[in-house]
């Protein structure tokens, strides 16, 4: 049985300006496997996941035929019971640790919030948690991270501590939404590098957004491409220079080869009917 | 896989940072001082403006030649101008603001005496204004668009439009005159007044406290009678203030992407909002709360005129009234330090609570 | 009527004053939209309309006693809002005191944030010390709390309502003087003033002619919130006696004068202050309308 299975999810925002739909119909399964989306921005790969956690706001809504999550539907689930998901079964990684993590919380507080709120453990034994979540996104020095305020880290340290918090409960599922896109290039590959480790010891399932079709391509089984809020096409990772859609095909022309011509990269061809929408 | 670097959080400061933080504070002090020598200026002129003759002030219409030109040698007067400035200034440092016309007493003196019922009002009109105040914001700004917003924004609005002093009459028409809920003008009703001269020891100046160290504690409910409706219209204009800049502060912090990250974590909504976010809104809030304190004490000049508080206020309107100009603008000067006070308190205290300052 | 529109929609307009037009119409159906501001437009205008016509508008003379009419609650004898202890009409005072407040407004409006416009934008622009020692001066002002250095300077000005006006205006000042100087920082060292000093000109027609009018928007912005807090002053000012004399109609001195029978006469205290509120509120939900139409950092929320 798959884990996470989604099928025609729509997300919609009423503004003023009129009806802005952000998500039209995307539908896919995911077992303990690792899903890429990529799209450009805007496509409504963020969205996607997103709505996984139902953390769309009002004046957002979300409506799908089906959301179920390990056998829960998500779509008519309390806002309680939203909330036990969130954390020990669900988790996601953001974009960029400088806004995602509270600035005027000390990181040892945050890491340990939800072991003291959620399962009520004691102070000493959440410290002792949390320092074996830092030692297992390598981090050298956990002690002093524990005490350092977020705004004393770097990119690179602050989305291995953002991992470890996520990890800490032990969720079945993991949503990395852009993960290392704010992060330094000679960062990015260590991050990522833990981020796959843990996820594969742990056998989680993975969702990875990202609008970086080749790490996409490398890092994920399955590869779900997005444009204006549809899915496109939805390939194996290892197929993907096969693809057939004229979207990721263009995507894939964008991108420079050693090796290959060297002329101004194509820009994307938007003429087709698949554009029309 | 090998271990990463050292994490690259900061070290312990250097002996440089140390001594630019020294020289920081050096800056800030020596712009307080500017800033009183300043206010200094501005009464000073004022002082020497008035068409009110400062010797014939003290001596009299009937003084002789004589005695006019000895008063006026005492006050100082027959030096050059940035001489006498030089000695208001140096007076003013040693406390000294010159003698009321009206109380014969030195205004220093006088200020201290009337200043802990301005500050016991003021200070329970801003407790009142924080505990209303953030959480009409904070519910607000959870629900935007919604009664309860639109109510504390009218609630706002009202606070920014209506005059104090005559907010303050119709609280007494409707609590006092017509209710009978509270305590009418002064601090305590005539019969306690002179119970309260003979038998509480002056310690802070401040009534509840005091009524409250002596154990009178009828006087103690009929001081709290009174004191209610005053610190209430006060309040009512602080709660407008810290609700509306609560609402604004609280909307920016609720869309960043912390919130969405402690949602994630499964926090409950009221612990994201309550202390995720609040924790981020008080940081700002420092100064809106220092302010709101500060234009209190402004307000209380009107206020206390309504209601007969014998504060700084009341004294400062009565001194006016009897051209008293040393007593009115020592009770300025006083006021403006006030100001320049809690500013720079209010700056050190956001450096307290906000780690990214330091 | 259409084509009139049209012409004010016209995407790519023919002359600069099509396209003010254009801009301007955009922004009233912005202003439009939002009913808290047209309320706040209407109670303006109604005042305006009440202060020209005040003659038609009041049904009694504001000043002549009538003492056998002393007294008289809302609503008696042809007295809308009663009458004070003099007998005279309590609703004509009021008419009539619409044009000393609006005196007010006007004179402190044209006056404040040009003074303070001028500082700032000179402190502005010629940076280093003239900076420091404005900045100061501007500083040092807003020390002051305002409405105790307004008593302290209608104290040796002497009462009256001129000398009011000067003493808040003298107080109003620094704020504006702070935002020119924040806007003129900005603009200071962009492309455009080069140009213009290339073409030579001084400093006095860059700072009139190039500095003022972008620090114009948020200024005027400012000066509509800030009505509402010199009514506010101003009728305190009068409250204590120190604004506009007797018999003038003024509403915080007729509130001040209703004190005595707050218990007994409580319409006499009651209704100047409902007048002073209602307009108080109109500026303030006109202000709070403009800032969202004119102010492009608040726009599109």
């Amino acid at each position: 049985m798959s884990l996470l299975s989604v099928k025609n999810l729509r997300v919609t925002f009423d503004t003023e300006s009129g009806r802005v739909e952000a998500v039209r119909g995307v539908s896919f399964d995911l077992g303990r496997e690792r899903l890429g989306i990529v799209g450009e921005s805007g496509s409504g790969k963020t969205m996607t996941g997103r709505s996984v956690l139902r953390l769309i706001r009002p004046p957002g809504r979300i409506e799908a035929d089906e959301m179920t999550f390990d056998g829960i539907d998500l779509i008519r689930a309390s806002e309680r019971k939203m909330r036990s998901l969130r954390g020990p079964r669900i988790a996601m990684v953001m974009q960029d640790p400088k806004y995602s993590l509270n600035p005027v919380m000390k990181i040892g507080r945050q890491l340990t919030e939800g072991l003291r709120l959620r399962d009520r453990i004691g102070a000493a034994e959440a410290r002792k948690k949390a320092i074996e979540a830092l030692e297992a996104v390598q981090i050298r020095d956990p002690e002093r991270v524990m005490e350092a305020w977020p705004h004393e880290l770097s990119g690179g340290m602050g989305q291995r501590v953002m991992i470890a918090m996520m990890l800490i409960p032990n969720p079945d599922l993991l949503i990395a939404d852009e993960p290392t896109s704010a992060l330094d290039v000679t960062v990015q590959a260590e991050v990522l590098k833990i981020l796959d480790d843990l996820v594969k010891t742990r056998g989680m399932g993975l969702i990875f957004i990202s609008h970086d079709l080749r790490l996409v391509a490398r890092f994920c089984d399955r590869v779900l491409v997005m444009y204006k809020g549809r899915v496109v096409e939805e390939i194996e990772a290892g197929n993907l220079m096969a693809a057939k859609h004229p979207y990721t095909q263009g995507l894939l022309n964008c991108l420079p080869r050693i090796g290959g011509a060297r002329e101004p990269l194509p820009s994307l061809d938007r003429s087709g009917a698949w554009a029309e929408m | 896989m090998t271990r990463m670097t050292a994490p690259d959080i900061s070290s312990p400061r250097p002996p440089s940072q140390i001594a630019r933080r020294f020289k920081r504070v050096a800056s800030v002090v020596l712009a307080l001082f500017a800033t009183f020598l300043g206010l200094l200026l501005v009464t000073f002129i004022i002082g020497r403006v008035v068409p009110i003759d400062p010797v014939l002030a003290v001596i009299g219409e009937r003084a002789s030649q004589a005695q006019y030109e000895a008063a006026r040698e005492a006050l100082g007067l027959d030096k050059p101008m940035w001489q006498q400035f030089g000695i208001y200034v140096w007076n003013a440092l040693q406390g000294d603001l010159g003698q009321s016309l009206l109380t014969r007493r030195p205004v220093a003196e006088d200020i201290a005496r009337v200043f802990p019922a301005t500050l016991e009002l003021a200070t329970i009109a801003t407790i009142f204004g924080i505990l209303a105040g953030i959480p009409a914001g904070v519910l607000a700004a959870t629900r935007p668009g919604s009664w309860i917003d639109q109510l504390v924004r009218l609630i706002g609005l009202m606070g920014y439009s209506m005059p104090v002093f005559w907010l303050g009459l119709m609280g007494l028409l409707l609590f006092y005159g017509m209710l009978g809920w509270v305590g009418g003008p002064g601090r305590l009703d005539a019969v306690h007044e002179m119970m309260f001269e003979l038998e509480v020891r002056r310690v802070t100046g401040m009534i509840l406290i005091d009524t409250a160290l002596a154990g009178q504690w009828e006087m103690f409910r009929n001081a709290v009678s009174h004191i209610i409706l005053p610190a209430g219209v006060l309040g009512y204009y602080s709660m407008a203030y810290i609700s509306r800049m609560t609402r604004s502060f609280m909307m920016n912090e609720l869309s960043q992407e912390y919130i969405t990250t402690a949602r994630v974590k499964g926090m409950p909504e009221w612990r994201v909002v309550w202390v995720h976010a609040l924790k981020n809104v008080m940081v700002p809030l420092i100064t809106v709360i220092a302010l709101s304190y500060a234009n209190l004490l402004e307000g209380s000049v009107l206020t206390e005129t309504v209601f007969a508080w014998p504060g700084l206020g009341l004294y400062i309107t009565n001194a006016l009234f009897s051209a008293d100009m040393p007593a009115v603008l020592g009770g300025t000067v006083v006021v403006g330090l006030v100001f320049v006070g809690l500013n720079m308190f209010s700056d050190v205290l956001y450096r307290l609570v906000d780690p990214r300052a330091k | 009527m259409t084509t009139l529109t049209e012409w004010l929609r016209d995407p790519s307009p023919s002359s600069r004053a099509q396209a003010r037009l254009g801009q301007l119409w955009l922004g009233w159906l912005r202003f439009r939209r939002n009913p808290m501001a047209m309320l706040g437009a209407t109670i303006v205008v109604l005042l305006l309309l009440m202060a020209a016509f005040a003659p038609w508008v009041a049904p009694y003379d504001p000043i002549t006693q009538n003492l056998a009419e002393r007294l008289k609650p809302p609503m008696t004898g042809g007295h809308l809002m009663g009458t004070d202890e003099f007998g005279r009409d309590i609703f004509s005072r009021i008419v009539w005191g619409s044009r000393v407040t609006l005196y007010i407004v006007v004179l402190v409006a044209v006056t404040a944030p040009v003074f303070g416009m001028l500082i700032g934008t000179v402190a502005g622009y010629a940076g280093g010390w003239v900076d420091q020692v404005l900045m100061r001066i501007t500083d040092i002002f807003l020390a002051f709390p305002k409405l105790i250095l307004a008593l302290a300077l209608v104290a040796v000005l002497g009462p009256g309502i001129e000398n009011a006006v000067l003493a808040i205006a003298l107080t109003s000042w620094p704020p504006y003087a702070r935002v020119a100087r924040a806007e003129t920082l900005t603009v200071r060292n962009s492309d455009y003033i080069a140009a213009v000093q290339l073409q030579g000109a001084g400093p006095v027609r860059i700072i009139l002619g190039h500095v003022m009018p972008m620090c114009l928007s948020s200024v005027i912005i400012r000066v509509t919130l800030d009505m509402a807090g010199v009514i506010l002053t101003a009728a305190g000012l009068g409250f204590l006696g120190l604004g506009a004399q007797p018999p003038m109609a003024e509403w915080g001195m007729m509130i001040s004068s209703g004190r005595k029978f707050l218990f007994e006469q409580w319409w006499v205290a009651t209704m100047p202050g409902l007048a002073i509120f209602i307009v108080s509120l109109g500026f303030n939900l006109l202000g709070d309308g403009l800032r969202d139409v004119l102010d492009p950092r608040s726009a599109g929320k």
